[in-house]
């Protein structure tokens, strides 16, 4: 056991710290137009999103291992640094890179499987924030069974010719591009018959429409295409190849929705609030039942938080066992992040169902909000269900469901 | 930076393992249990002395090991998944931990060396500083002990224990003066022992730094609390191991129950409740040599948040057997009730966590 980082690193955190000190405050002169980054500050230095990025990614604080000539930084992938990165940011408010899934899932998909051309030409605007994606999976039809998907593309000519609906498709209304996958070789079995296509949003026959959530936001989409024309080298893989192409960063996404530091902060967050909120003249703190179900979850937090610390090392120290370790992370970490919103709207009870402008709402109504928007990532991106499947099955070797007739 | 067991505690771990597998099989812990086999018990505890656990964390000038608590913790996780019937965490955990920062340079000097050699063997009754029950407690002056310590640890062929008052301060007994009554407790875990000790006029040595502050028997307690999160670590695994094994097996309507999505969930829930408890025990255990600002925090969660999931461990893990599992039979209950018992031994969930909000105010 070994917890120091090293000298090297102990430079590199410093230089961090004083670029975070440099940009403190910074506001974005596009505002709120783009959905995928923060909202930044005040008081600071202001530019636009796009540029931010861009003064990320020179500094190697983004897009760190992706060769220059896509646009990254061109440096040697560094897991400490990245995780200083993270750190120093959280710690100074600084607003970090741009998300979504271009960025988290497209890119590495295309420096992985991409064609040259590819990756020229839809890299680097996807890292500066000028081009958005979409991701194209989930139908109705095909949710848990993704690869049960019916959309329909047929080469017709030079051109995919693209039917079939879309759902669960956030930030299809702000997108350029769409990744998509669809069953283009109907007579192959299920997983086979699927291709990984790049579709150019603004084509015809597209139609978006929004899909409110319980939260009252529209964060998803569906997406109707009828007979919706794309070149046939917008394909990534082979033809038949997309459900491998799709899987190479499926894993990526469930590991990433509910980081532990992020949500002790709100175990933070929560104590602070119950130190300042009273009930009969006395704050929540100094009720013992609701004390100790705090204590409860910062238990769980902490050994979250212990437990990613192991898989850093494991990545650093590669031999040790940590498979079963990596599968809990997308059932364990979005469970416990649900569990602690929900502990925060008991605590302050009937003001804990306030909403929206409401007068007396606490903290901006985050935990009520991030209360639902958590049940929309315990089922979203692999359910519970499905992730203790995939423990059951892959982790601890236990047989699949036997196969049922006809289907 | 590297965040896991290090070659030496990797190996010596897998030595104790294969030494309780070999020597405390379920036949031999039946016996040892049942209290027909009195030798065995004391043999399998020599043959843990001869892999070297008694001087484990005492200091190399005192003659031991001077191994840190991540060391101990690691055997710890081995006796609990082995149903270890044999005395650990009391004379080599807690007892040198107080004396270390208990002692005086001289007390130091002459207990450590001794348990190093094996010649003493501490049991430990801190009960009382934790949570007193009912009328239990002891009381110091005129250089003597009165009163009662219950669920002394292991002071049944002690040389000595370790006993302390209300006020964290520690005293070494002997623990075959005339003035000493030790009374055996039946638990539901006869794989480990726990006394009763009635003290009259007993003559008791003060620890002498424990006099004034309450860090070294606090010390002492985290250190054990440690230790018992990790043997509940240890004896979760075995039985998540068990249950997917007999999972395997076990067939109805014409499958294997483990390819019942009703059995694999209760497994994976298992599974995903406990991995996180490796880390957690480990850093714990690092923080309390490494780290002090944090070390209390971690000893306290630790103790707490394994012994919940071990609890809900052994029920499910039980129920995946069926009707099996609730027999003597196959002897998983040997490892529900180790689990039950380090739940509440040296304080509870609930008062752990109360102490673990204490240090955040």
């Amino acid at each position: 056991m070994d917890l120091e980082y090293g000298p090297e690193y102990q430079d590199f955190t410093k230089e961090v710290e004083s670029f975070c000190e440099k940009y403190k405050g910074l506001s974005f002169s596009d505002g709120s137009n783009n959905p995928l980054g923060s909202l930044g500050g005040s008081g600071g230095p202001q530019m636009s999103r796009s540029e931010w990025q861009k003064t990320l990614i020179e500094n190697g604080y983004f897009a760190r291992s992706v060769p220059k000539e896509y646009g990254g930084y061109g440096g040697e992938a560094d897991i400490l640094k990245s995780r200083i990165i993270a750190a120093e940011f959280s710690k100074s408010n600084t607003p970090g890179a741009m998300g979504g899934q271009g960025i988290d899932m497209l890119v590495p998909t295309l420096l992985e499987m991409g064609t040259e051309e590819q990756k020229k030409a839809y890299i680097k605007p996807t890292l500066h924030g000028e081009m958005i994606w979409c991701q194209g999976y989930s139908e109705p039809n095909a949710g848990s069974d993704l690869a049960s998907l019916q959309t329909k593309g047929e080469l017709v000519g030079d051109e995919w010719v693209i039917n079939g609906q879309k759902i669960w498709t956030s930030t299809a209304q702000y997108s350029q591009m769409c990744f998509c996958l669809v069953r283009t070789e109907p007579d192959a079995p299920k997983h086979a018959g699927i291709s990984y296509l790049l579709i150019p949003m603004d084509t015809s026959g597209i139609e978006i429409r929004p899909l409110v959530d319980m939260t009252l936001k529209a964060g998803f989409n569906e997406v109707f295409f009828t007979d919706v024309k794309i070149p046939v080298g917008n394909i990534v893989g082979k033809r038949g190849e997309g459900w491998a192409v799709a899987n190479a960063t499926l894993g990526h996404e469930r590991g990433s929705l509910a980081p532990p530091d992020a949500t002790m902060n709100r175990v933070n967050m929560l104590m602070h609030l119950m130190k300042e909120e009273t009930l009969d003249g006395k704050p929540l703190i100094e009720h013992p039942i609701y004390r100790d179900r705090l204590m409860k979850i910062q238990g769980k937090v902490l050994a979250q938080q212990s437990h990613a610390l192991r898989l850093l090392s494991a990545k650093l120290n590669p031999g040790a066992d940590v498979k079963i370790g990596k599968m809990i992370q997308k059932l364990t970490g979005t469970e416990l992040r649900h569990e602690l919103e929900s502990l925060a709207i008991d605590v302050m009870g009937e003001i804990g169902t306030l909403y929206e402008d409401s007068p007396h709402l606490k903290n901006d109504g985050t935990w009520q909000f991030i209360y639902m928007y958590f049940l929309g990532l315990i089922i979203g991106g692999g359910t519970s269900q499905i992730q203790k499947n995939i423990i059951a099955e892959r982790g601890l070797g236990m047989p699949k469901e036997p196969k049922v007739e006809g289907a | 930076m590297y965040f896991g067991l290090s070659e030496e505690q990797s190996f010596f771990q897998d030595n104790v393992k294969k030494y309780l597998e070999e020597h405390a099989t379920i036949d031999n812990i039946k016996h040892i249990t049942s209290g027909d086999e009195k030798n065995l018990s004391a043999e399998i505890h020599q043959g843990l002395l001869n892999l070297g656990i008694n001087g484990l964390l005492i200091p190399e000038e005192f003659g031991g090991l001077g191994l840190d608590l991540l060391f101990a913790a690691v055997v710890s996780e081995a006796l609990g998944g082995g149903v270890g019937p044999t005395p650990f965490i009391a004379p080599y955990v807690m007892a040198p931990t107080a004396i270390r920062h208990a002692g005086s340079k001289p007390q130091q000097e002459n207990y450590l060396s001794k348990i190093a050699i094996n010649e003493y063997r501490f049991g430990v009754g801190f009960s009382e500083f934790i949570g007193k029950r009912n009328d239990a407690g002891i009381s110091f002056s005129d250089n003597v002990l009165n009163g009662r310590a219950m669920f002394v640890l292991d002071a049944n062929d002690a040389t000595h224990l370790l006993l302390a008052d209300e006020k964290g301060q520690i005293f070494v007994v002997d623990a075959r003066s005339k003035n000493i009554e030790i009374v055996k407790l039946t638990t539901v875990d006869k794989t480990r022992q726990y006394s009763e000790v009635i003290c009259q006029n007993l003559k008791a040595e003060l620890l002498e730094n424990s006099s004034d502050s309450t860090n070294p028997i606090n010390q002492a307690i985290d250190a054990g609390r440690i230790m018992l999160a990790a043997d509940s670590l240890g004896a979760s695994q075995t039985m998540i191991g068990k249950a997917v094994d007999y999972a395997m097996e076990r067939k109805q309507f014409g499958r294997v129950i483990g390819s019942f999505q009703a059995v694999k969930h209760m497994c994976a829930e298992m599974a995903a409740d406990l991995e996180p408890c490796y880390a957690l025990v480990w850093h714990a255990a690092h923080c309390h040599d490494y780290s002090p600002a944090e070390a209390r925090l971690m000893a306290c969660h630790a103790k707490a948040h394994v012994s919940e999931m071990s609890k809900g461990i052994s029920k499910k893990a039980t129920e995946v057997h069926g009707g099996m599992g609730f027999t003597d039979l196959l002897g998983l209950h040997y490892w529900f009730k180790r689990i039950g018992l380090n739940r509440q031994i040296l304080g509870s969930p609930e008062l752990v966590r109360e102490e673990a909000y204490k240090t955040q105010v």
